[in-house]
């Protein structure tokens, strides 16, 4: 079956005058690149570059350390996805703050977090809100039930990004040469494919939504070529089983409710204005921020901050550095003793070129 | 019962039981010995006087700390039995003597012990192992500090004391195993050569996604059990037609990965699996994917990987598939010749990737 799609793209390339750059944007779709072993297929003429589409990778060190900050009081317990665990932040790591004593817990949904600060109505949960908008509506839906049941004792620290304004924010740089987006396939089963024509137009770069199994991408990269050859620049949907044009209007509901847009720091990138996601005035009691700043200020007043290091990953999340080209890749930065997040989370680029492939460039 | 002091303190283990005293001897005669009763062991000597009429034996030790202690397919106990035994056989060893050295945290309830125990003989005598020494220790039960470095939480004006919680009283065993190696027998992870073939005995990730779906309570509705077993049985029989079998591993945790690359490593030599013969369980394939875990990676607790050379692989899988442990046997890839020390894979998409060791933890993914 993919063969076919292989075929294709070798006709189509031949067709086009230049070698072409996909971007995939998101963190799944560069794990399932290496993972289905479809890199090692592709024709030379098209290349895939993986951009900031990992929620853990583009989450500040500032974040981490309030996170690390807050988990040092005897009160307050902080809840997160296990990919957070590794992060290095400026100083430490939740991972390490966990095993010297602070009580940082792994959930699998904001939902677990929610129903472990009802078990435990003595001490405050902290839930660190990081991922797009596959993620928002969970932690909307878990923000309004703890209004609802009035469960005082439960935040979210909110760190949401959301990807087509950061698309548009990477190519306005001008630094990067894309020549079509591979989107995000859950992403958009919420935003829908819409999302993405205010960007298709104003950039003129061909759209397409994709699923993550092999023959997914693999078609995925053909309607791009297509629409290359053909001088069309377009948003399509691909992953057409799970993604519409609307999207999920119920869950884009419940995050407007909940959340308002802001700008936001993204490592590496710099503030993106409208880019990040605040909890709004109406659920200012759970939203950690707001109730305990003085405990993340007066923490952080006190850190010293390293000098900055050699670490690159901006560079690598704006597709401007392969992963290979780092100087520290796999040399001082490896998944054992990572520096940058990149290396460190299950969807980072740089994880996924160490594990997958980097050995043989792929 | 047993204790003859006090209503309601003879349900759970108490620090007494680890005295070294009365208390102690009960516990063991009471719950330990009636299970594991053997002639060596009954002497309750300080030492057991054992004799292996071979020269070449190997000898192993696991500890186990397994949470939950009672899981789908088994507990601490059988696995404390198979997983020292499995270790031994892996090494072309028939495993013959095993010590138990359980560590109790007080408060563990007497009927939970006599389970694990129960569990422990039922392992033994499957495995035609005596358990002829053994340890009993008692401790305080673990506290879980909910507070913080205790600096870092003055400077910022907090609480100087923090919250001590119980936590569930836990149990730890360690097993120490001696086997007596077979003759013509050399099955080290540094002798695989180009051409010869991997096998795998049967589906990966069972126990692994079986734990994880018990530990987090996810859930997911399915008969996820592990796969816990003994397997000198399966082994000896493929050892004694082909005494010339190249390695052998279990591949515990870490999974079929970490197995293989040990593999890999240790001969120097490069490994090419097929993505398509991996025999996994549709339920394990689904959790993983929920969970974004790679079966590769999970653990198994009954399976084996052996390495032999090609012209033998009939023979083998149609032992291996003879014994009820080993009908799903399969070969799951190659020793190439290539430059040495990776483990490549073949995809179920007709491309190629890098198999890796995991780093530590398998951490499940935010989306």
């Amino acid at each position: 079956m993919i063969e076919k799609y292989i075929t294709e793209m070798r006709t189509l390339t031949g067709k086009i005058d230049r070698p072409v750059r996909i971007m995939e944007v998101c963190g799944t779709h560069t794990m399932a690149a290496f993972r289905t072993g479809l890199r090692s297929m592709l024709p030379g003429g098209v290349s895939l570059l993986s951009g900031p589409g990992c929620p853990v990778c583009v989450t500040p060190d500032t974040y981490l350390d309030q996170a690390i900050a807050l988990a040092g009081f005897p009160g307050i317990v902080v809840t997160t996805f296990g990919d957070m665990m590794r992060v290095p932040g400026s100083e430490s790591s939740l991972e390490r703050a966990r095993a010297l004593g602070s009580d940082v817990r792994i959930v699998y949904s904001p939902a677990d977090a929610l129903g472990a600060a009802r078990a435990e109505p003595s001490r405050h949960f902290v839930f660190l809100g990081v991922g797009f908008e596959t993620t928002t509506p969970t932690v909307a839906w878990a923000l309004k039930e703890a209004k609802r049941r009035g469960v005082r004792n439960f935040s979210v620290m909110c760190g949401h990004k959301t990807i087509p304004a950061a698309m548009n924010a990477l190519l306005s740089g001008g630094e990067v040469h894309i020549d079509g987006f591979m989107c995000p396939g859950h992403v958009s089963v919420v935003i829908g494919s819409q999302a993405y024509e205010p960007l298709c137009r104003q950039q003129r770069i061909p759209c397409v939504v994709t699923g993550f199994e092999a023959a997914d991408m693999a078609l995925g990269i053909c309607m791009i070529l297509r629409q290359i050859v053909s001088n069309r620049h377009e948003v399509e949907i691909e992953y057409s089983r799970t993604v519409t044009k609307q999207g999920n209007e119920a869950a884009q509901l419940a995050c407007d409710e909940v959340f308002v847009r802001s700008d936001s720091e993204w490592r590496g990138l710099g503030v993106i204005p409208g880019t990040g996601l605040q909890i709004r005035e109406d659920f200012a009691e759970h939203d950690t921020l707001r109730i305990h700043p003085e405990k993340i200020d007066a923490v952080l007043a006190r850190q010293v901050r390293k000098a900055p290091s050699s670490c690159r990953c901006g560079d690598v999340l704006r597709g401007i550095l392969s992963p290979p080209d780092c100087p520290l890749f796999g040399i001082r930065c490896t998944p054992v003793d990572p520096i940058g997040p990149c290396m460190v989370s299950s969807e980072g680029t740089c994880s996924a070129y160490f594990k997958y492939g980097c050995r043989q460039h792929y | 019962m047993m204790m003859s002091d006090g209503a309601g303190r003879k349900d759970v283990v108490l620090l007494a039981h680890g005295g070294g005293g009365l208390m102690t001897r009960k516990l063991i005669e009471e719950v330990i010995l009636g299970e594991l009763e053997n002639p060596i062991l009954k002497r309750m000597d300080d030492a057991a006087c054992i004799s292996i009429a071979e020269t070449e034996l190997a000898m192993t030790t696991d500890s186990y700390v397994i949470d939950p202690v009672f899981f789908p397919g088994g507990d601490i106990g059988y696995l404390a039995v198979c997983g020292t035994v499995n270790d031994l056989a892996m090494q072309g060893a028939e495993p013959r003597f095993l010590s138990l050295a359980l560590i109790i945290e007080e408060g563990f309830r007497i009927d939970d012990l006599k389970r694990i125990i129960g569990s422990v003989g039922k392992a033994a005598r499957s495995s035609g192992v005596s358990i002829v020494t053994g340890d009993t220790k008692v401790i305080e039960r673990s506290r879980r500090y909910g507070g913080p470095d205790a600096a870092l939480s003055a400077m910022a004006g907090g609480q100087a004391g923090g919250e001590w919680r119980a936590g569930e009283p836990g149990i730890f065993l360690n097993t120490t195993g001696i086997g007596a190696r077979l003759a013509g027998v050399d099955v080290s992870v540094t002798n695989a050569k180009p051409g010869d073939v991997i096998i795998i005995t049967g589906t990966m990730g069972d126990h692994g996604m079986a734990i994880m779906n018990t530990r987090e309570g996810l859930k997911l509705s399915s008969d996820l059990a592990s796969d816990v077993q003994p397997l000198w049985s399966l082994i000896k029989p493929v050892l004694d037609a082909v005494p010339d079998i190249h390695c052998m591993r279990d591949p515990t945790r870490g999974g079929v990965a970490a197995a293989v690359c040990d593999i890999a490593r240790s001969s120097g030599v490069c490994i090419r699996l097929s993505e398509k013969s991996l025999p996994v369980k549709p339920e394990v394939l689904g959790s993983c994917s929920i969970l974004g875990l790679d079966p590769l990676n999970v653990a198994n607790e009954g399976k084996a990987i052996l390495v032999c050379a090609e012209k033998d692989l009939v023979v083998v899988l149609e032992i291996l598939r003879a014994h009820p442990a080993g009908r799903e046997s399969c070969a799951i890839g190659k020793v190439i010749d290539a430059p040495g020390g990776m483990v490549l894979l073949e995809t179920t998409a007709g491309g190629e990737r890098i198999v890796d060791v995991p780093t530590g933890e398998d951490l499940p993914r935010i989306c």
